[in-house]
């Protein structure tokens, strides 16, 4: 706050540094103002998102339940983790699903934005982006629901079709091998129109001079494609990627609504571990440690993905 | 598609030009079907929900797979309402949803306005301390925040779910935009006409940034919403938003009739729908927003 002790101008009162009628005075109030209009979110972001994750840092160090007090342990937590067989699991299924429906996402959101970006009659456009669109609204959780009948290995309407081809039922959510797979493509289901958005805003801001210079070069088709469209639109490619992979980390209703992390732990990600233990078994302290992990991996997704946005901010 | 070219002896440009004109209807012939199919793989899912969900038991699983409703079991719905106490549960995601929503646009509105277009000391400094606060997911914090609900008796309520998520940087983000975009000069006209800080931000600011307030309005509608993880942490049975209902009736239907669960499904949709139907617009905008203009 600015002192009062450079007032000019008439009058007096202890308000009068705040109240006086002159420039000086009505900064002196937009600037009150504008701590007043923060103090909400500044308040809420301290007290649950920035404070907690200090404090989750601090409780990795900790063995605590809600029934005892904490005890300090050091890194005994993080001894733990390396070999706990759960969390080694959870880690690779949480890459294996992160490298699966992030490629699948981005290539074929990049593959629909593409072609819906060639079609010229509006309707047509209007009823591809509105269907890609769809099952971006729908939470996780009835996702998870209705595909894991659709996927049903002796019922689902899948694997029907596919018998009809002449490929056997394939086990799609009962398998070790294929669970997370399954898992992937389901969730790259419903991202895909997230993805297929960004991509399409990224080619109707293309420069169609650049676009002209390359007609003009005789680069057609594929080439063209390759060459320049694709490497134009690599800001949202790797946007894209950078947020698919913050949420695909995460993963946790899919797997937890159909397969309850199995079969055996086949489809147990790190979060579901991270969730088990802190809030099945009340061990906060060895939670915190698997959270950290989580959020590690995220921090540097999220340097990243700052780094992108550096001079994309401030302007406008 | 027939090529107008007359082909002479020895000229090899009437074969080039052949080839080209195939390529170009190809060109435009592979996206049209990859779209089809691509579209039908999307919407096959979600119309063989609807019209699983209307059959009866025993044909739930018909074969071949029917796609569009042919029967109209009405009474999958009412059985929905009576495994689980739905009512109760869409009441609860109701109030959570909405208590969060109207949170998250009154702090936002503020934070976005003082973001935008008041200067003071720290201002650039806070507004990246609060966009990197975006970056912190949701289980880096969620073990501290239940210690601080339990202790403050707030576990098993609903304001476990809205206190928490009222803060909201991405909003603060996202309003600070559509202010940058109101010129300057209605300000300066405000102001000589003797309007206040307070009726400059009320009366001026704040209903030309109603697009953006619906933004964020239906963003945060639909997120929350669809929330799984918190609720499943915070909430206990009486409590629980229709997202866990839905969960439950798959538990306690794993050898009943899907059609029922089905039915949940659809009905926990039907909010969802609804924005699609008539927000779409404000959703493409905000996720726009959010991301290429980042």
């Amino acid at each position: 706050m600015k002192s009062p002790t450079t007032t000019t101008g008439v009058g007096g009162g202890p308000w009068h540094w705040l109240m006086q009628d002159t420039m000086e005075g009505l900064r002196r109030r937009r600037a009150l103002l504008g701590y007043l209009f923060l103090l909400p979110t500044l308040l809420g972001i301290f007290v649950f998102t920035a404070g907690p994750v200090f404090v989750s840092f601090g409780l990795s160090f900790f063995q605590w339940n809600i029934f005892k007090p904490p005890d300090f342990i050091g890194l005994e937590n993080f001894e733990r983790l390396l070999e706990d067989r759960r969390v080694i699991i959870g880690l690779v299924n949480t890459l294996k699903f992160t490298v699966l429906a992030v490629t699948s996402q981005v290539a074929i959101g990049l593959i629909l934005a593409l072609a819906v970006h060639r079609i010229n009659r509006i309707w047509l456009r209007y009823y591809f982006r509105t269907a890609f669109f769809l099952p971006l609204l729908m939470s996780g959780a009835s996702v998870a629901v209705f595909m894991g009948y659709i996927f049903h290995k002796e019922f689902g309407p899948l694997n029907y079709y596919l018998t009809l081809l002449g490929i056997p039922q394939i086990p799609w959510l009962t398998s070790s091998d294929l669970v997370m797979i399954s898992i992937a493509i389901i969730s790259a289901w419903r991202n895909m129109g997230f993805t297929f958005l960004i991509f399409l805003g990224g080619l109707s801001n293309l420069s169609q001079e650049v676009l002209d210079a390359a007609d003009v070069d005789g680069a057609q088709g594929l080439r063209r494609l390759w060459s320049v469209t694709i490497p134009l639109l690599s800001p949202q490619i790797l946007f894209a990627m950078v947020t698919g992979v913050i949420g695909a980390l995460q993963v946790f209703d899919e797997p937890y609504i159909m397969t309850r992390g199995g079969p055996g732990n086949a489809s147990r990600t790190l979060v579901m571990v991270m969730y088990e233990h802190a809030f099945k078994h009340i061990e906060f302290g060895y939670g915190s440690a698997i959270a950290i992990v989580v959020f590690l991996m995220i921090l540097v997704m999220a340097i990243v993905q700052m780094w992108l946005w550096r001079n994309r901010v401030f302007y406008q | 598609m027939s090529t107008n070219v007359t082909r002479m002896p020895g000229d090899i440009s009437a074969g080039e030009h052949r080839k080209q004109v195939i390529s170009h209807q190809l060109g435009r012939w592979i996206p049209l079907m990859v779209l089809a199919i691509m579209s039908g793989v999307v919407l096959a899912p979600i119309m063989w929900t609807i019209s699983t969900s209307l059959r009866t038991g025993v044909d739930s699983f018909t074969v071949p797979p029917k796609w569009l409703p042919t029967d109209f079991a009405w009474e999958n719905y009412a059985q929905v309402f009576e495994t689980v106490p739905f009512a109760r549960q869409i009441l609860n995601s109701t109030i959570i949803t909405w208590g969060t929503v109207l949170g998250q646009l009154i702090t936002a509105a503020l934070a976005g306005y003082a973001f935008a277009r008041l200067e003071f000391k720290g201002r650039d400094l806070l507004f990246w301390v609060v966009l990197a606060t975006m970056m912190i997911p949701i289980q880096a914090t969620v073990i501290p925040v239940f210690i601080l609900v339990r202790s403050l008796g707030l576990f098993d309520t609903v304001w476990s779910l809205i206190l928490p998520a009222t803060p909201t940087a991405f909003g603060a983000f996202l309003l600070r935009q559509y202010y940058l975009t109101i010129p300057i000069e209605l300000e300066e006209s405000a102001l000589i006409d003797g309007a206040n800080q307070w009726q400059l931000f009320y009366r001026v600011y704040l209903p030309l940034v109603k697009p953006g307030l619906a933004v964020l309005a239906i963003l945060s509608f639909n997120f929350h919403w669809n929330e799984f993880f918190r609720p499943l942490i915070f909430l206990q049975h009486a409590n629980y938003p229709i997202t866990i209902g839905i969960f439950q009736l798959q538990g306690y239907m794993m050898t009943g009739s899907i059609s029922v669960v089905l039915a949940g499904v659809v009905v926990s949709l039907v909010p969802v729908i609804i924005i699609f139907l008539f927000g779409q617009r404000y959703l493409i905008e905000g996720i726009m927003r959010g991301a290429i203009k980042g």
